[in-house]
């Protein structure tokens, strides 16, 4: 009778759990778009982890493509450790990129090569130079996006491919716009930035517009959540000892209330 | 607390239910500890201190007789180009004379550069000396301000109350005119 | 004061300190030999959860706020610092985060259970209030906290909720000013909401050491809602409840973890790491899952309330007195509540059409004559304009809102029924599971965009009509079961129960 109580309690716990997730999830603005994509990560799952190369073919794209227009803000040189580079590779990287320093000792602002201590070169200065190169409409900083869209990955992913070449029959773009099926309204500034054989890899991977999208969506939740795998591992062993020392628990409340007469 | 408990019963079962309520003990206090861990490790120096905690320093644009300031983990250090006479003062002092004994050699990889953490031990002001204007002190290196620490020009203190020479970092030569301090 | 009458103890350090200042005896005669009814179910463990989880709020808490900078240029990085820069910050910052949600699902479950057995009917009504106070104090806690890390929800909760104070009438503007410290949400608001962040948890603390004071005077109630007569009906606190509560906790630690490390995001809203912008506003400001359901109630009450319906609200209250709060009607005849209920009643209907005809599309009333013709005659009515409201939609919102909370502490004397216990008492037993499922579809309206609908069913309605369910549960249910409800016999004791089950589970085996 206990253990019926108990399957009881525990099934509520989890519905009460579990409930403010379904009322939580966001009902997008019924807009046209369509729902994300359900994309096989390998960092899928309560043991997935992250995938060296395709974090650092991720980034190359990163380097080689987003960065004309959107920032990278939160994220160093230093970080870039986690993608399997060693401290020279990273020195070199950063020491591709010049960043403004100083005063000196007259006062003089000078320029320096990057270090692995900088945070990633943004391509432009403020908001305002962001806006103005962009018809108006800011590119966001990357190093969240994964986290601060609804869909993280799949919908970087899908709105990546999504891209339609015409708006369907009835809908006028206007000059600069682009139709695109995930994009909440369809209507996104951004022009389609990635296209076949546009990045070259190094490694074989084949130089598609669905492989770039796939590499680059996976850097981009690597940068959002930079310690999943620890987190996930940290998990297993709390979870297992939580487990453990519940069943001791369980057995003494048993034993001590055996002689509750 | 287990003086409450109740007795009235089999001792086998007494001691089955003792050991498991000191196995249970065991496992609190072990948890209480691991969950304790990140709360107070959060304090030690984070990643973008440690980031900042090793720094790498042009020594090119020095020219003989000169000093630069740079800032290393939050405090000012002190690099001197030296002039074969500076060098000279330095190893030829007789170290009997010294607060702090330790000859130049002691306190420079290479004779032409002094490193030093520029903050005087005594209670801990930043020496003048670093500009060719500055009072150098009677020994041709650093005077300490705050109460007339006077340094020499290996750095080591020769008149005044700090008790202890300029510190040297940890440092090491990249090359010719590159070091990493740190 | 106990030093008195108390029992040395064998330990001599125990006993110098206890000799001195009697903790120890003051300890082991409140969690100790403390009579405890038997016969607690699992629900009992979440006051202990619910304790448990304070501790872990403040205790992160405290090392978040080392690292954090309330200042709107630095706030969201600093966040992010903690996140990607300090020592295990993501660990701490995740058991922070998510802990507010399941301290609300702790309080929620702990409110729920004190409802259904009625543990705030006489003599513990004093110690529901400091619980209903606690759960106030924990809202404003909540709300303060979900603003700090500055993301655009953060900036547009605030908004939104500081916006509540303008519909106080003639003062409220100067109100929300003077509570940002500015004209809108700004540097001086962040910083002063983070100070209240702090002070707050401590004052929360303080309340539940009064709680539980009251608590250990009248002692606790139990699932039958029989008070214990004998030694029989009661045990003692430890070992049987620190075992008990442990393992509950456990339990309840267990699902928690799980949402720290394997979805720590699931229950917050994407939007939070986009940093704030008083420039772009989201498409959908939501608040935190746990306050969706009064969120709902709040956005329930569209439409104004004119003189007409305010006239007739206040006739059908003195109804409610008379003929539903007391046993016998004091004022009004019969004929006369009859009247009242007519009069009222087309009033209340009259007030709150008048009013909804200012916002039923111009078109439709175009093709039903009928109701274009009603509607401008209600509306050529003295006094029926949206202007001449005294309270507004608005306004209506927000007295609702605080309405729906207030209704907490004065359910002991709402609810006059003798019996406690939901067990014996089968009417309120289906009333008071309704009110938990119409709490939970309002959570569900909340979080749905104003003009959602269902299944052809707009949202709005159905938050009015759960948001007058709610009401008329406090106000008319109780009262009424209170006086007609006859309840099944009660057990003789508790001990008389729990010897009948341990039989009835040995005969099963």
């Amino acid at each position: 009778m206990n253990a019926t109580r108990f399957a009881r309690l525990l099934a509520l716990c989890a519905l009460i759990g579990l409930a403010p997730l379904a009322v939580s999830t966001p009902s997008r603005a019924s807009g046209g778009e369509e729902k994300p994509q359900d994309v096989q990560w390998s960092f899928d799952g309560p043991t997935g982890t992250y995938d060296r190369a395709a974090l650092q073919r991720g980034y190359k794209i990163y380097r080689e493509v987003c960065v004309s227009c959107h920032s990278m803000n939160l994220i160093y040189y230093r970080n870039l450790e986690a993608l399997g580079y060693n401290e020279a590779q990273i020195k070199n990287i950063a020491g591709e990129y010049t960043y403004m320093d100083g005063p000196d000792d007259e006062g003089e602002m000078f320029e320096r090569p990057g270090m692995p201590s900088d945070r990633f070169k943004a391509p432009f200065a403020n908001a305002k130079q962001a806006a103005a190169a962009n018809n108006g409409a800011i590119p966001p900083d990357l190093s969240l996006i994964a986290k601060a869209r609804a869909g993280g990955p799949d919908y970087i992913f899908s709105l990546l491919t999504g891209y339609e070449e015409h708006a369907p029959h009835g809908h006028v773009l206007q000059n600069g716009q682009h139709w695109n099926r995930y994009m909440s309204g369809n209507v996104i500034s951004m022009a389609p930035p990635l296209a076949d054989g546009q990045v070259t890899y190094e490694d074989g991977t084949p130089q598609t517009l669905e492989q770039y999208a796939r590499d680059i969506s996976h850097f981009l939740m690597w940068a959002a959540d930079p310690y999943m795998e620890q987190r996930k591992q940290t998990g297993l062993k709390v979870i297992i000892f939580l487990i453990v020392f519940a069943g001791i628990m369980y057995a003494l409340k048993k034993k001590t209330w055996k002689d509750a007469h | 607390m287990t003086a409450h408990m109740h007795t009235e019963h089999d001792d086998d079962g007494e001691t089955r239910r003792d050991f498991m309520a000191i196995l249970a003990g065991a496992f609190g206090a072990i948890g209480a500890a691991i969950a304790a861990f990140p709360l107070l490790n959060s304090l030690s120096p984070a990643r973008d201190t440690l980031a900042l905690a090793t720094i790498e320093v042009d020594l090119s644009d020095i020219p003989e007789g000169s000093s630069k300031t740079v800032m290393w983990r939050g405090k000012p250090v002190f690099i001197r180009h030296r002039t074969p006479e500076q060098i000279k003062a330095a190893e030829s002092v007789n170290l009997q004379s010294l607060i702090d004994k330790q000859t130049d050699e002691e306190r420079v990889k290479k004779p032409e550069w002094l490193v030093t953490v520029g903050v005087c031990t005594h209670l801990g002001c930043v020496p003048m000396g670093q500009k060719e204007s500055d009072n150098h002190g009677d020994f041709g290196g650093w005077f300490c301000p705050c109460h007339g620490s006077h340094y020499d020009t290996s750095g080591r203190i020769r008149k005044g109350p700090a008790p202890k020479n300029l510190t040297v970092p940890p440092y090491a030569f990249l090359s010719d005119t590159k070091i990493k301090i740190g | 004061m106990a030093s008195g009458n108390r029992e040395p103890f064998n330990n001599t350090v125990v006993e110098w300190i206890d000799s001195r200042m009697p903790i120890f005896t003051l300890l082991n005669k409140e969690y100790g030999v403390f009579p405890v009814p038997r016969n607690f179910n699992y629900f009992w463990n979440f006051g202990a959860i619910a304790g448990f989880m304070l501790v872990v709020m403040i205790a992160t808490g405290l090392f978040l706020a080392m690292h954090y900078s309330a200042d709107t240029g630095l706030a969201f990085n600093s966040v992010e610092r903690i996140m990607r820069d300090v020592n295990g910050g993501w660990l701490i910052r995740y058991i922070h985060m998510n802990g507010a949600s399941f301290f609300f699902i702790a309080v929620y479950i702990h409110i729920f259970r004190g409802m259904y057995y009625g543990s705030y009917k006489k003599p513990r009504e004093l110690l529901w209030i400091l619980g209903a106070l606690i759960f106030l104090l924990m809202m404003a806690t909540a709300f303060l906290g979900y603003v700090l890390p500055w993301g655009q929800m953060s900036l547009w909760g605030a908004t939104v909720i500081t916006g509540f104070f303008t519909a106080i009438p003639f003062i409220g503007e100067d109100i929300q000013v003077w509570l940002l410290g500015g004209f809108a949400v700004s540097n001086p608001t962040l910083t002063r909401f983070f100070a209240l962040h702090f002070l707050l948890p401590f004052v929360i603390f303080a309340v539940v050491f009064l709680h539980i004071w009251a608590l250990h005077i009248c002692g606790s109630n139990n699932p039958l809602g029989i008070e214990p007569k004998t030694r029989q009906d009661t045990l003692p606190f430890h070992p049987y409840y620190t075992i008990k509560d442990s393992f509950g906790l456990l339990v309840f630690v267990l699902v928690y973890c799980v949402f720290i490390f394997y979805m720590p995001d699931a229950l917050g809203h994407p939007d939070n790491y986009i940093q704030a912008n008083p420039m772009v506003t989201p498409p959908h400001i939501v608040p935190e899952w746990y306050f969706l359901p009064f969120y709902a109630i709040l956005r329930a009450i569209t439409f104004n309330m004119n003189l007409y319906f305010l006239l007739g609200l206040v006739m059908l209250l003195l109804l409610l007195v008379d003929f539903v709060w007391r046993k016998k009607p004091v004022y009004l005849s019969a004929a006369g509540g009859l009247a009242l209920l007519v009069v009222g009643g087309l009033l209340v209907l009259t007030g709150f059409t008048g009013d909804s005809c200012q916002r039923i599309d111009a078109q439709w009333l175009e093709a039903n004559v009928g109701f274009k013709n009603m509607c401008g005659t209600l509306q050529a009515l003295p006094g029926m304009s949206a202007e001449a409201a005294p309270i507004s939609a608005k306004l209506g919102g927000v007295l609702a809102m605080f309405g729906s909370v207030a209704m907490l502490f004065v359910l002991p004397w709402l609810d006059t029924h003798p019996v406690r216990s939901a067990r014996y008492r089968p009417l309120y037993r289906v009333f008071f599971l309704l009110l938990v499922v119409v709490f939970l579809i309002l959570g569900y309206v909340g979080s749905q965009p104003a003009d959602a609908s269902v299944a052809g069913v707009p949202l709005i309605l159905v938050g009015l009509l759960g948001t007058g369910y709610y009401f008329a549960y406090f106000l008319v249910i109780l009262p009424l079961l209170g006086r007609f409800e006859k309840a099944k016999p009660l057990p003789e004791s508790i001990h008389d129960v729990v010897l009948a089950k341990q039989i009835n589970a040995e005969t099963k085996i």
